[in-house]
């Protein structure tokens, strides 16, 4: 142990050490071997400064202090805390298997969710058609405005610029070949068929989807949801089924008006291009897309519109009361619907393939 | 001479056309554990707001320490904020943080402590709540409420401030752990000589903790005093709110459980 006497003066507090912080470090650790402490002069002592000295001190009193009593009770304090350290929780020998397998049952978990909501659905609706009293008639409403109404706008401005680049980038080709009547037959089948379906269901599961979820997640935050059951008012009745209704609704007749406006769109542009007049545009349309595209459209818009909202309220009624798990469903919500999108217009592209195309 | 911890000086709040304070004056010294009381609606908790600065007075100066609160360069008033820890009604933790981080935020935000530093601070202000070290795990939203309440208490503390402002501390609890919130909050104030502002329409916690009563009616502080001078004020707020049967109880049971 070095002779002679380390004395302290000033303020030993958090909000006064801070700005030297590093160089009183450097100090105590060159006074690490010293016996003799005093801390006479020291007008403020918090926690921080007693943390601080005591783990200079090594966790122990140094073999003479003096202090003052007041300062004495915060040092103790310290002391008396000892080593309490945050426990870890200790990595389990499974765990590389644990990370590969939980994301394939998180998958088949969701699919089950999904299912369930599903079978909840139609149990209810059942159940509605016994009890027409209870049919979610202004829900139903108010979404087909938000979900419907509301989207009209965007809609038909992306549907507007889409058409016109498809019209105006196959027109460049086309001309090549001296093809420019089939600029109607490519946008025809083109947006009514496959376009316009996709290209609303991926505005619509952005715009209406995140919003379903985040809606029923802040719900489930604020326990809305619980105050619901407890008057006895079902979930699924009151909230999904008018966003499922709303949506299978809404979504065919935005895929209409979409598909139109992208239509016109390119039909502005084959003007401008390849100088096809509009009324022979609309005169060869009907001849050369057959109206089952129009049947298929619908359906599409139907079936999507259900997927969107059965996702958004699956992953809605999962939030837990956190923002992070908010953000985490609301970013997977729109996620997962834009890809069972594209996975269902798969399927119906295989299912009807031999249906309204000119062979 | 020292300064007064809290200092508002003619502060007027208007809500549009409702005016809620109307020249209010308030001077808290430090050490002084202050309670605002008032009927629902008579602007405690927008008071409480302007002290920090969530809120602008409409008119008015709040000085903190001496200094103005929103005086000086940004740095200064980082260092100010950094005096007053607030306990807000719901806790307000940060509910994607564990119990742990959440006392820690402030601390790394520092920017200059050890990660060691830090550890050792949360696990003493989790001693000082009594909470044990495996709470430091758990996320908010699996704490009871009186645990939400302590933990957003060692948060207020993180950065051992001078001045400490608690919004309805005991609101939501228990009478037993309501009870023993206060004892906690009385300890600590007499332990670390902190300067308290509190809100409440708790009697008993109003007894237990208050050194001197803030009545806020009629849009101003009508005054400032000990418990048992303002209980012979002359007022009809406070004859409704300290002179009924009830009440007299409640403070009663209040300061017994000290």
């Amino acid at each position: 142990m070095c002779q002679g006497v380390v004395v302290l003066r000033g303020e030993w507090t958090l909000r006064a050490l801070s700005p030297e912080l590093r160089r009183m470090r450097q100090l105590l650790d060159q006074a690490r071997s010293v016996a003799s402490w005093d801390l006479g002069g020291v007008s403020r002592l918090d926690n921080f400064g007693a943390q601080l000295l005591w783990r200079h001190w090594r966790q122990a009193r140094p073999g003479r202090l003096s202090a003052a009593p007041e300062l004495l009770r915060v040092i103790e304090a310290v002391e008396a805390l000892g080593a309490a350290r945050l426990p870890t929780r200790p990595r389990h020998w499974l765990a590389p298997i644990h990370t590969l397998g939980d994301p394939l049952l998180g998958l088949m978990a969701h699919f089950a969710g999904l299912l369930h909501l599903l079978g909840q659905l139609a149990i209810d609706l059942a159940y509605l058609c016994v009890r027409p009293g209870l049919w979610p008639i202004k829900e139903f409403s108010a979404n087909l405005y938000k979900t419907g109404v509301q989207a009209m706008a965007v809609t038909a401005l992306v549907g507007f610029l889409i058409g016109v680049v498809l019209s105006y980038l196959s027109a460049l080709q086309l001309k090549a070949f001296g093809a420019d009547i089939f600029i109607v037959n490519i946008l025809g089948l083109g947006i009514i068929r496959e376009l316009g379906p996709v290209l609303v269901s991926v505005l619509v599961a952005g715009r209406s989807g995140s919003a379903m979820t985040a809606q029923l997640g802040v719900m489930r935050v604020t326990e809305e949801i619980d105050a619901l059951a407890t008057m006895g008012i079902s979930r699924h009745v009151r909230l999904v089924l008018p966003k499922v209704m709303a949506l299978a609704v809404a979504m065919p007749l935005l895929v209409l008006w979409a598909s139109g406006v992208a239509i016109l769109g390119g039909m502005v542009s084959a003007r401008l291009q390849l100088g096809i007049g509009f009324g022979f545009f609309l005169q060869t349309l009907p001849g050369v897309v057959p109206i089952a595209n129009l049947y298929i459209a619908v359906a599409k818009g139907a079936v999507f519109g259900v997927v969107i909202a059965l996702v958004a309220c699956h992953f809605g009624l999962r939030v837990k009361p956190n923002t992070e798990s908010l953000s985490a469903n609301t970013t997977a919500s729109v996620v997962s619907a834009i890809t069972a999108v594209i996975l269902m217009d798969a399927v119906f592209a295989i299912a009807t393939r031999h249906i309204g195309v000119p062979l | 001479m020292t300064v007064a911890a809290v200092e508002l000086a003619g502060i007027v709040t208007r809500f549009g056309a409702t005016v809620v304070h109307d020249g209010v004056d308030l001077s808290i010294p430090a050490g002084e554990v202050v309670t605002l009381v008032g009927g629902s609606g008579s602007g405690k908790t927008t008071l409480l707001r302007e002290i920090v600065g969530l809120l602008t007075p409409s008119a008015g100066e709040v000085r903190l320490f001496g200094e103005p609160l929103l005086s000086g360069s940004r740095a200064e008033q980082v260092r100010r904020r950094r005096r007053f820890g607030m306990l807000f009604q719901q806790g307000a933790l940060f509910s994607a943080f564990n119990v742990f981080d959440n006392i820690a935020f402030p601390l790394r935000e520092l920017g200059c402590l050890t990660a060691d530093e830090v550890h050792d601070a949360v696990m003493l202000k989790l001693a000082m709540v009594e909470l044990q070290p495996e709470h430091g795990l758990r996320m908010p939203a699996e704490l009871s409420g009186g645990m939400i309440k302590r933990v957003a208490l060692a948060r207020a503390l993180a950065l051992e401030p001078e001045l400490l402002l608690l919004d309805e501390p005991t609101a939501g609890l228990d009478p037993d752990r309501s009870a023993a919130f206060v004892r906690l909050i009385r300890a600590l104030q007499s332990q670390l000589g902190l300067t308290v502002v509190l809100v409440t329409h708790d009697l008993d916690t109003l007894a237990a903790l208050s050194s001197r009563v803030a009545v806020l009616a009629e849009r101003r502080i009508l005054a400032c005093d000990a418990l048992d001078r303002i209980i012979e004020l002359d007022h009809p707020f406070v004859e409704r709110f300290f002179r009924t049967e009830t009440s007299r109880r409640a403070m009663a049971r209040g300061l017994e459980s000290i």
